[in-house]
């Protein structure tokens, strides 16, 4: 019964990435694709509270492998790094690979941190 | 995390009021769970050692990033989808498939359990592989289907 735990977790976490995305895409006239670096940052904070916190098997499979995993997402960051590449803003292309990296592991080594003295 | 969430159901769906926002957030749950699931089978089927170069997440990442270069290419650029298709397969599906947070807490493991060299390997690595996947997989289908010269 694992896999539908990880299941109904994807199912909160991908819509909640597409929400956010939305709302912080209309917010701003830039190219840089604010919206997947806000998710990533955030779900990498999440995961890191959770990993520091060690809550149960299902939890960890619900909140971490489906709603982490799903509101995160490589792809999409790869595909907006790309398109930034092509269109001829390498300078942003080049900020969104260091920016998202550098700040989304902060973010899990904050998270872990602040789950671990919780 | 809930301001953002608020954020986002407040302003996100009455924004294009009657064009039906719901079936794409619809067809984005139920390819994210697919993705979400289909990572999990990944990872159980090849459980990466503790200590060990997270080879499972770096093969879901570089092959969502190839698919996913390969898929918008086709649909913005070579045939016309039915408006759900992205949504589904793209947002949904390969989001829900490749994770940015079980990369960046996988290298926080590794550095916190004193393993620097895998763990700046992986750092490395990941976006390197990821990036060259998206491009490569986008310009092989353009030069494949559009028989663009390069």
């Amino acid at each position: 019964m694992n896999w539908l735990v990880v299941v109904a977790g994807g199912m909160i976490g991908a819509p909640l990435r597409y929400l956010t995305d939305r709302a912080v895409q209309s917010r701003h006239d830039s190219v840089f694709p604010w919206g997947t670096f806000v998710v990533n940052a955030v779900g990498c904070l999440v995961l890191g509270v959770l990993t520091g916190a060690a809550p149960g098997p299902d939890l960890r499979l619900f909140l971490g492998t489906g709603l982490c995993g799903a509101l995160t997402t490589y792809s999409t960051f790869s595909y907006e790094t790309l398109r930034l590449a092509e269109t001829g803003a390498g300078l942003a292309a080049a900020v969104n690979v260091a920016a998202s990296v550098s700040v989304g592991l902060g973010a899990a080594f904050a998270g872990v941190w602040l789950g671990q003295a919780a | 995390m809930t301001a953002q969430e608020a954020e986002g159901v407040r302003t996100a769906v009455p924004r294009r009021p009657g064009s039906g926002q719901l079936p794409v957030v619809g067809v984005v749950a139920v390819g994210g769970g697919l993705g979400a699931l289909a990572r999990h089978a990944a990872a159980q089927g090849w459980p990466t050692a503790q200590g060990g170069f997270p080879w499972t997440t770096f093969w879901v990442n570089v092959v969502g990033c190839a698919v996913i270069g390969v898929f918008l290419v086709l649909i913005t650029e070579v045939l016309t989808a039915h408006r759900l298709v992205r949504p589904f397969f793209g947002t949904g599906v390969l989001g829900g498939f490749t994770t940015f947070s079980t990369y960046a807490v996988d290298l926080q493991r590794l550095f916190d359990a004193g393993h620097p060299r895998t763990a700046l390997a992986y750092l490395a690595a990941t976006p390197l592989a990821a990036l060259t996947a998206v491009w490569l997989a986008a310009a092989a289908t353009r030069r494949v289907l559009l028989r663009r010269p390069r």
